[in-house]
């Protein structure tokens, strides 16, 4: 009965820390990642520089809608993580490539 | 929250929308209001004489005296406006005759001193406004939407932003989590309990759907550079100056000014020209600026039509100094238009009579899934046979802030335009107690709520709200003379409308206040302890 109560515990503390994890992902990794990838877009964006960080910045609520809902409805954590975290390592990269005089 | 798509977004669903529901309540109320907000603040100044129409001197004579005063008083401006009397549908009232100017920026900075003056339409002299009482008004109702009350402004901003991105999310959630959106929109089952909660929710939700992806959407494009400052903050730098050369560059506003002089062309001409075009009386004013190595321009513009690309509002643009008709330039950038139509959009800026009530109703609907949603949540955890209010310390917390909420916040709000007539006019800080007095109600019926049957303290909120709304047409007329009986006679409709929307108000409150009490307490009266609670929370 112990045994089985202590395991109830522990799973619910461990679905309560999967959730946790989720949320960071999804909120601030997806802040992190949709702030990134608008920059990104503004570079790309064959516009005068302020429409195109206008128009980018917009958009960037849609990136970060679209990402929070994919890092929610993706069944492995890991996976979540892994994937927010090497697309904006991507997306640095190109930026640093993309800037004007080659990246600071 | 691993059961598949449909059921991670229920998930989300329901604890985005817990998590920030009553501030979305009261962002939607005070932002409902705002759709109203001249006429609030009309009603709230009640000193101002009914008709504002004065005697006029003919026009040319008027802007000729016009001009008078702007040399006298702003020598070194940037611009000069004139603007002539006339009923402007952008702000649903009449225009007084005034000039506008803004000072050339001193070194250093982007924007001079800003300076206005309402004239006498007769002879150009400073027309003192009638005093009136220290009042907030409908304009601070509507601020409190967006820089909420109290607080650091730019905590408020992020507050928001927080918000209204979850909201953003519980709606694009909530419709994925639908899978009959188009049959459920026709689906009402009354009296069923929980379903019934979910239906209404559901009804309401898709109902205004699409202003609600809008509201949200816009809402978030007001701040994007706040919310979202990185794009900007990279490629322009991340300082106050970086930041004020982007919107120039966005708004394509890279100008410096020469003072603004007396044109030397003969303004009848122009004049003339904008009647041609657009026929008598539609000049709404007249803007005299100069961009440093250009010529000097003078701005016709015409009242302002509701339209919604607004910036768009017809315009004849003529040489200052030979009188030749010019091209008026766009307004601003393809980028900056887009973002000027999302805003738009979203302030209803454009709005006639009938489409600013839809607006007005579509808020209400608003108000109406936040509440619904919130008690549904209740509803639906409540475990089976227990009466509400009698659940855990968080339950019971959850519920007392939801009376609060959604029947004491709106009490609040008639408590604010009680305290407008009530209070002392020369009582210091006038404005900000019209404000406390809504904030001090919204918390005493929290603490009511959490010490108080749950049940009773719903219906006696309600009733409470239902008296405070409609009473409020019986207080204007023992505290003023801008009462019913003589505003509908004169046909004044800000101020009619604004009495009788408040007894429209007082009525709601009072059918809902009656709906609970027959579900909840009439049923207990039959003493019998027994009955089942799913039949007592019909409708709660």
């Amino acid at each position: 009965m112990t045994a089985l109560l202590r395991r109830a515990f522990t799973d619910s503390a461990r679905y309560r820390w999967a959730v946790f994890s989720r949320v960071l992902a999804a909120f601030v990794g997806g802040y992190v990642l949709s702030s990134l990838l608008s920059l990104l877009l503004a570079l790309l964006w064959p516009i005068p520089q302020a429409e195109a960080i206008g128009a980018s910045t917009m958009l960037s609520f849609i990136f970060y809608a679209l990402i929070i809902i994919w890092a929610f409805n993706t069944r492995r954590l890991r996976t979540v993580w892994l994937g927010i975290l090497l697309s904006s390592v991507l997306c640095l990269a190109l930026v640093w490539w993309l800037m004007p005089g080659g990246g600071v | 929250m691993k059961e598949g798509f449909r059921q991670s977004m229920a998930w989300l669903h329901t604890w985005t929308g817990l998590v920030v529901g009553w501030v979305l309540f009261f962002m939607f109320v005070t932002g409902t209001a705002g759709y109203f907000h001249y006429e609030i603040t009309r009603w709230m100044e009640p000193e101002r004489p009914l008709v504002e129409a004065l005697p006029t001197a003919e026009r040319a004579q008027m802007i000729s005296l016009a001009l008078d005063q702007l040399e006298q008083r702003a020598p070194n401006a940037a611009n000069w406006d004139i603007t002539l009397p006339h009923y402007s549908p952008l702000s649903r009232g009449w225009q007084d005759f005034s000039i506008r100017w803004e000072d050339l920026p001193e070194p250093g900075h982007d924007h001079g001193a800003r300076g206005n003056a309402t004239l006498n339409p007769l002879t150009g002299e400073h027309l003192e406004s009638t005093p009136v009482r220290a009042t907030g008004g409908g304009e601070l109702l509507y601020e409190m939407h967006y820089r909420l009350h109290y607080m650091d402004l730019l905590l408020a901003y992020y507050l928001v932003g927080i918000c209204t991105l979850l909201m953003f999310m519980a709606i694009i959630t909530g419709v994925i989590t639908h899978k009959k959106i188009f049959k459920d929109f026709f689906t009402f089952r009354p009296g069923k309990g929980q379903r019934s909660w979910l239906d209404a929710h559901n009804v309401i939700s898709v109902m205004a759907l699409p202003f609600f992806i809008m509201i949200t959407y816009s809402g978030l494009v007001f701040f994007d550079t706040t919310y979202m400052p990185t794009s900007m903050a990279v490629l322009y730098g991340p300082d106050r100056e970086s930041r004020d050369q982007y919107f120039d560059d966005l708004y394509a506003q890279n100008h410096d000014h020469q003072a603004a002089r007396r044109p030397q062309a003969p303004l009848s001409e122009m004049l003339a020209s904008a009647d041609a075009a657009w026929g008598e009386g539609q000049v709404k004013s007249l803007l005299i600026q100069q961009d440093t190595g250009e010529a000097p321009r003078v701005e016709i513009s015409r009242i302002d039509v509701n339209e919604l690309r607004w910036y768009d509002g017809e315009k004849q643009v003529f040489n200052a100094d030979t009188g030749e008709a010019l091209p008026s330039a766009p307004y601003g950038t393809p980028t900056s238009r887009t973002r000027q139509v999302i805003t738009a959009l979203h302030e209803g800026r454009f709005a006639g009579p009938w489409l600013r009530w839809l607006y007005f109703a579509a808020g209400l609907l608003g108000c109406a899934m936040i509440a619904t949603g919130l008690v549904l949540w209740t509803v639906k955890r409540r475990k089976q046979h227990e009466l509400p209010g009698t659940g855990s310390i968080n339950m019971r917390l959850i519920e007392a802030l939801n009376v609060a909420t959604i029947a004491g916040l709106p009490l609040g709000v008639a408590g604010y335009f009680w305290a407008n007539r009530l209070l002392p006019v020369d009582i210091a800080e006038r404005a900000n107690w019209e404000a406390n007095v809504l904030f001090l109600l919204w918390g005493e019926a929290f603490l009511y709520a959490c010490f108080r049957d749950i049940r009773k303290a719903w219906v006696e909120i309600l009733w409470l709200a239902a008296a405070a709304f409609a009473l409020i047409p019986l207080l204007n007329l023992l505290t003023t003379d801008k009462h019913l009986g003589l505003t509908l006679p004169a046909g004044e409709w800000v101020l009619a409308g604004f009495d009788l929307s408040m007894l429209g108000l007082g009525i709601a409150f009072g059918w809902m206040a009656i709906k609970v009490r027959r579900r909840w307490l009439a049923n207990e009266r039959k003493a019998n302890p027994t009955t089942h609670p799913a039949r007592m929370e019909k409708s709660a």
